[in-house]
This record gives C-alpha cells, sequence and structure tokens, in this order.
C-alpha cells in the first residue's frame, strides 16, 4: 500500500501528517457547529480579533513574547532529553524575584535601574528554581517531570500567599493581585498598546541566541548527544551532569525573565495566575516544532494570534475562549499521531522492501 | 482539639480522599502495565463536567459515572493508542491531552457552570454506622466512598494475588520475556491503560456529583497532576497509594477546619496549602537520598524499611515494546 504512494510524494508517510491535521481540523469544526455557530464565522472573527486594529496585533505581539522566551528554553531542556514541566513555575518565580527588586527599589533607585534589576532578579529567580529541579533529577533522582510539577505548586503557593499575605494591597487583598506599581515603573510600549520593545527585543535576541547556539556551537551539539544518551555520552568524556543542569538554568532563566517582563511591561503588578499557562502552551509550541529552534517564532505567533482572538469568543459569540486552547491542542495531538502513521508506514515500506529485495 | 472534632476531621479527610483514591488506583493499574498515562489532569476535567452534564441531562447519577468512565477511558485509549502502536512518546501524549482536554472541559462545560444537578445520595451502612468513631468515620458517608473501598482492596488482590495481576505486572515489567511466555503484551497493555482510565474518569465524576458537587471553570484542576505523584510516592502498590490519598485528604480537611479557626490567614492560601504540603512530603519521602539512608539502618530495620519503603518502578514502564 505503501509503494504506489512512495512513487508521487518524496516521503511515504507524508499523507499521513497531512490527514491528521485535516481530520484534527474537522474535528475542531465540529466542536463549532456543535454549539451552534459556524466555523467559518467564528475563524474569520478570531482573525479580525487578532489583526483588525493597531491595539489587538500589538497584544499578538506582547502574547509573543513569553511564548517565544518560554519555548526558547525548553529547547535546550528537550534536546537534553528533558521534559522541564516546571517552566510554570520557573515564570512564577520570575515575576516574583521581579517584584521583590520593585519593591525594593522602587523608592530609592530611579526608575530604568529598579526596573534592569527587576529584570535580572527574575532571570535569577527563574534559574534558581529550575536549578532546584535540576538538583532533584540529577543528584535526588527525581523524574524532572514530577519535581517540575512539584515546584510548580510551591510556586503557585508562595504567589498566593504573599498576595493574600506580606504583599496585599492596602485595604482588601484579592485575586486581582499586589497594589500595581507607579507609571516610572512601567516598561514603555508602542504608543498605548500592550507591546513593549523592550520585551521584544529580549524576545528576539534570546531566539537568536538560541538558534546560533543550538546550529553552531559545541554546546548545542553536546546537549544533543547527552539528550540522545546520557550514559554513553559520559563515556565519550562528556559531563553529563554538567550540560544537563546547563539546560535548566538557561530554560529556568529564560522563563523566569519571560515571568518578569510580564510583571514590568503587562501586568504591572503580580498577579496570582502571572504565568497565564503560557509556560505549558510553550511546551506545545516546542514539541509541535520538533525541538527545533527555528520553529518556534512563526508556532509561538500563530499560538500568541490564536490566544489573542480567542478573545472576542465570548463577546460575538458567547463561547469560551478555551477554544484557542481546544485548536491548539488538537493541532499538536494530530500533528504527535501524524508523524506516528507516517514512521509506521515508512517502516512497512523497508519491510516490504526487504522481503521483495 | 477535642475527640469529637478530631473523629469529624478524619472523616472529611476519608471523603475528600475518595476521587483521589479512583485516580490513583487507575494511574497505578495503568503504569504497572508499563504506561504513563500523564493526561490525569484533564481527563479528571473533562470527564467531571461530561458526567456531571449526563447526570444533570438524564437525572441519574448512573448514567453520569457511566459517561464519565466513558470519557475517561476514551482519553486512555488515545494514550495506548499513541504510546503502543505509534510508539510515540507516552509523556508527549499524555501532556497534550493533558492540556487538550482542560480547555474541552471549559469550552464545552460553559453551559454547565453553577447550575445545579443531581448528587451521590448519602447511605449510612446500617449497623455499621452507629459503632463508636470508626462507624462516624468510615461507615457514614455514600456508596462511593464504599466503593473506593472496594477498588482499593480488589486492585490489591488482584495485582498480589491472582494470575490476572501476574501477568498485569509482567507486562510492565519484562515484556519481552512477558511475551516469549506467550503473554499478549499489546493487547493487556490496552486494556490495562483502558481500565485505568476509566477509573481516572470516574474520579472526576466522584468530584462534580459527590465531593465537590457542580461544575466550574477548571473545577477540579491540580488533582490529577497530585494523583500521579501520589502513584509514585506510593511506590505504584495500591494500599500505599490509597495511603498517599489518604494523606492527602487529611492535609485538605486540615485546611478547612484550621481556616475557620487560624485568623489572618486569607482563604485562598488555605486552598493552595494542602498542594504545596503534599508536594513537600512526595520530596521528602522520595529520592535517592532514602534509600542511602534506609541502607545506613540496622539490618533487621533495613529488611523492614526497604520491603516498605523502596519501591522502584516497573522496569518497562514508559518504554515501547517492540513485538518483532
Amino acid at each position: 500500500m505503501a509503494t504506489p504512494a512512495s512513487a508521487k510524494t518524496p516521503s511515504p508517510g507524508a499523507a499521513y501528517r497531512v490527514g491528521a491535521i485535516v481530520v484534527g481540523l474537522i474535528f475542531i469544526a465540529g466542536l463549532v457547529l456543535l454549539t451552534g455557530h459556524s466555523p467559518i464565522d467564528v475563524l474569520v472573527a478570531m482573525v479580525k480579533a487578532a489583526f483588525g486594529t493597531e491595539d489587538q496585533f500589538a497584544r499578538v505581539l506582547a502574547t509573543l513574547v513569553p511564548l517565544t522566551l518560554c519555548a526558547c528554553g525548553l529547547i535546550f531542556t528537550f534536546n537534553a532529553g528533558l521534559y522541564n514541566l516546571g517552566v510554570e513555575g520557573q515564570m512564577i518565580i520570575g515575576g516574583i524575584a521581579a517584584t521583590l527588586a520593585l519593591r525594593l527599589l522602587q523608592d530609592s533607585a530611579p526608575g530604568p535601574v529598579a526596573m534592569a534589576v527587576a529584570i535580572l532578579a527574575g532571570i535569577a529567580g527563574g534559574v534558581v528554581w529550575a536549578l532546584l529541579a535540576g538538583a532533584l533529577n540529577v543528584f535526588g533522582r527525581i523524574s524532572e517531570i514530577f519535581a517540575g510539577l512539584g515546584l510548580n505548586f510551591v510556586a503557585q503557593g508562595l504567589a498566593v500567599y504573599l498576595i493574600f499575605g506580606p504583599w496585599k494591597r492596602p485595604g482588601v487583598a484579592s485575586m486581582s493581585g499586589t497594589a500595581p506599581f507607579p507609571e516610572t515603573l512601567w516598561l514603555p510600549t508602542i504608543g498605548k498598546t500592550e507591546a513593549s520593545p523592550v520585551a521584544l527585543i529580549a524576545g528576539l535576541v534570546v531566539l537568536v541566541f538560541t538558534v546560533i547556539v543550538m546550529r553552531n556551537t559545541y554546546f548545542g551539539l553536546r546537549l544533543r548527544a547527552v539528550g540522545l544518551n546520557p550514559r554513553s555520552s559520559t563515556v565519550q568524556g562528556i559531563p553529563a551532569t554538567r550540560y544537563l543542569l546547563s539546560a535548566f538554568a538557561l530554560s529556568g532563566a529564560m522563563a523566569g525573565l519571560a515571568g518578569g517582563l510580564q510583571v514590568l511591561a503587562i501586568f504591572h503588578r503580580l498577579i496570582p495566575n502571572i504565568s497565564s499557562n503560557l509556560g505549558f502552551l510553550s511546551l506545545l509550541i516546542v514539541m509541535l516544532g520538533n525541538f527545533n529552534a527555528l520553529f518556534v517564532l512563526p508556532l509561538a505567533f500563530f499560538f500568541s494570534a490564536l490566544n489573542v482572538g480567542s478573545l472576542t469568543l465570548p463577546i460575538q459569540f458567547q463561547l469560551e475562549s478555551a477554544l484557542a486552547g481546544v485548536i491548539q491542542g488538537v493541532l499538536v495531538l494530530a500533528a504527535l499521531i501524524g508523524r506516528g502513521l507516517s514512521q509506521q508506514a515508512r517502516a512497512r515500506a523497508r519491510a516490504a522492501a526487504v522481503r521483495k529485495g | 482539639m477535642k475527640l469529637e472534632e478530631l473523629v469529624i476531621l478524619i472523616a472529611t479527610a476519608v471523603a475528600a480522599a475518595t476521587p483521589l483514591v479512583f485516580a490513583v488506583i487507575g494511574e497505578t493499574i495503568t503504569e504497572r502495565a508499563g504506561i504513563v498515562n500523564l493526561s490525569a489532569d484533564g481527563t479528571i476535567l473533562l470527564a467531571g463536567m461530561a458526567g456531571f452534564g449526563a447526570a444533570r441531562a438524564t437525572d441519574s447519577i448512573w448514567v453520569g459515572f457511566l459517561a464519565a468512565a466513558l470519557v475517561g477511558a476514551a482519553v486512555a485509549a488515545i494514550v495506548a493508542y499513541g504510546a503502543i502502536t505509534l510508539k510515540q512518546s507516552q509523556i508527549a501524549i499524555g501532556f497534550i491531552l493533558a492540556l487538550l482536554c482542560a480547555d474541552l472541559s471549559s469550552f464545552l462545560g460553559a453551559p454547565l457552570v453553577l447550575q445545579p444537578g443531581p448528587q451521590v445520595p448519602a447511605l449510612p451502612i446500617p449497623g455499621l454506622a452507629d459503632v463508636p468513631i470508626i462507624g462516624r468515620i468510615f461507615f457514614s458517608s455514600d456508596g462511593m466512598v464504599y466503593a473506593s473501598y472496594l477498588v482499593i482492596g480488589l486492585a490489591w488482590l488482584y495485582l498480589y494475588r491472582m494470575r490476572g495481576g501476574l501477568a498485569l505486572r509482567a507486562v510492565g515489567e519484562q515484556p519481552a520475556a512477558a511475551f516469549a511466555r506467550g503473554v499478549p503484551v499489546v493487547r493487556l497493555r490496552y486494556l490495562y491503560t483502558i481500565l485505568g482510565g476509566a477509573l481516572i474518569g470516574i474520579a472526576g465524576a466522584a468530584f462534580t456529583l459527590d465531593m465537590k458537587t457542580g461544575w466550574t471553570y477548571r473545577h477540579t484542576a491540580g488533582y490529577g497532576w497530585i494523583a500521579l505523584a501520589i502513584v509514585i510516592f506510593g511506590g505504584w502498590n495500591p494500599l500505599r497509594g490509597a495511603m498517599g490519598a489518604y494523606l492527602f485528604g487529611f492535609l485538605e480537611a486540615l485546611a478547612s477546619f484550621a481556616q475557620s479557626r487560624v485568623p489572618g490567614v486569607p482563604t485562598q492560601v488555605f486552598a493552595v496549602l494542602p498542594f504545596v504540603l503534599m508536594i513537600l512530603v512526595l520530596a521528602a519521602t522520595s529520592g535517592e537520598w532514602l534509600t542511602r539512608l534506609i541502607q545506613r539502618a540496622p539490618p533487621a530495620l533495613r529488611r523492614l524499611l526497604s520491603a516498605n519503603l523502596n519501591a522502584p518502578a516497573p522496569a518497562g514502564l514508559g518504554k515501547a515494546f517492540e513485538q518483532d
């Protein structure tokens, strides 16, 4: 069955990959139909809501930054063979650390200095939190998946405690977060939109750094070797432990930076949901891009547009904006199943060729 | 604290832990067969929403639990297909489904938010409920709580005392050897992943129809991740896993007990506290350093401790099985 197909297409399994995505899209359209709306109307409205006005497009760019930062960090951990599910917690701690720095410096230091220190604090917080998971993984032999998930709960608990305890806003503490910082401590934005040039540049620099390190350095090459087989790379003289911990630290630094920037550029205060699930979403982005840094930007842009576009759903259609997450999840799942099916088809084609020849 | 209060606290803990017991046993069975179903958090949300919706539509809690079990089984079937047949990363598939099912539950469950619905009725067991203390703690709740005792006992019996359980464990430990002895590895892995998924689904309905009745946005978020952690803490043993679930239930009961008695600490902190404490307990009781500590203990104590505390993961856990 695979032989005639392989004559036409470059890879015998390509049809499966496309087919899986098509099935996924049909499933999503079916879900929307189930709610009594036209999938085309919903799609058009989402595109308009993401790109219709400058403000909306700026919001897409603003969400793009944390997604890109977290995804870049995850490129390192994934290539080292690690599932850094602690990325959410690393982002939260980054936000907490940046808030702490701003609180300490807001009365004594000039705004730009306080903000620079806050960004560095965010990075440091993310690194510490990631290395905690890394140490549990490397030295405690606890799966990084559960070390990370556990630390997410601890970070979330810490944020809630601070917001409702020591850092509660004067008057009544609430889920809306700490008291907002004065405008001198807000990162400048493009016009009156949510997009901050500083954040965008930070995202771009980190992205270029990630692409270069993964493609053009020995560090990237060795990291991949460690990811493929930690034991044999140790035998070949690569200090696996150091590489694994470096991957955790880099991932934490970028997630921490993302968390800090959410405080400085978007929310201007600490809120309980400071990570807004963007860390988990970044895991999906990197999986969909098959751990390749070059795919981070287009996929993060697409996911960001979906998130922003979905904000119109409750207003226009009385639909939940969770549809964005459904679309993202279905597409990533379909891509994974498509990949599996195509690998299977190729293996079958190979086996058939062996039998013939 | 008066005895009366302590009894109520423990009774609350047992009830609060019940949904988690189902999830933990379901995941334990799945992982014993060598498959990690990382989707538990999303599965519980989606099945809980579907169970509540189905029970509300038909006014039958039985239909609700059936719907929840079917949803859990269906999600697990996707995990099984991706992991066993397509040999893709179990972690990746499970994680994607965890997020996807959570968002699906929000999207499809919107009309159910804060709606009234049927609940599992209270059912004190005549006679047993009147036994002092024990009766109040174990036999004065409802059918779901009693069913959870049965599930724990049956899972343990099946795993350790029956032929089927032996094959189940073999499939998770040494799939190649089991296959050589004629055990249908692929079929059993499918079977136990789907069965485990159905139990995880039932856990969802146990929340929405019994312990945390009703439906809201992300109603049970977090419990699935805790269940996964408890399975490891429980050393893939149903009895110890259940103990972990009860410990978490106790922390939850303690938090709601303290909430009304400790002034100055806001409610929201008490809501996240059990999760944080549970993670700290798990961190303290798992990992390499505990093994090292046990090795230094006197021989008699060491044997006792390592039999009960050292619980290695099933050797074939998370690995694809190549039949050829």
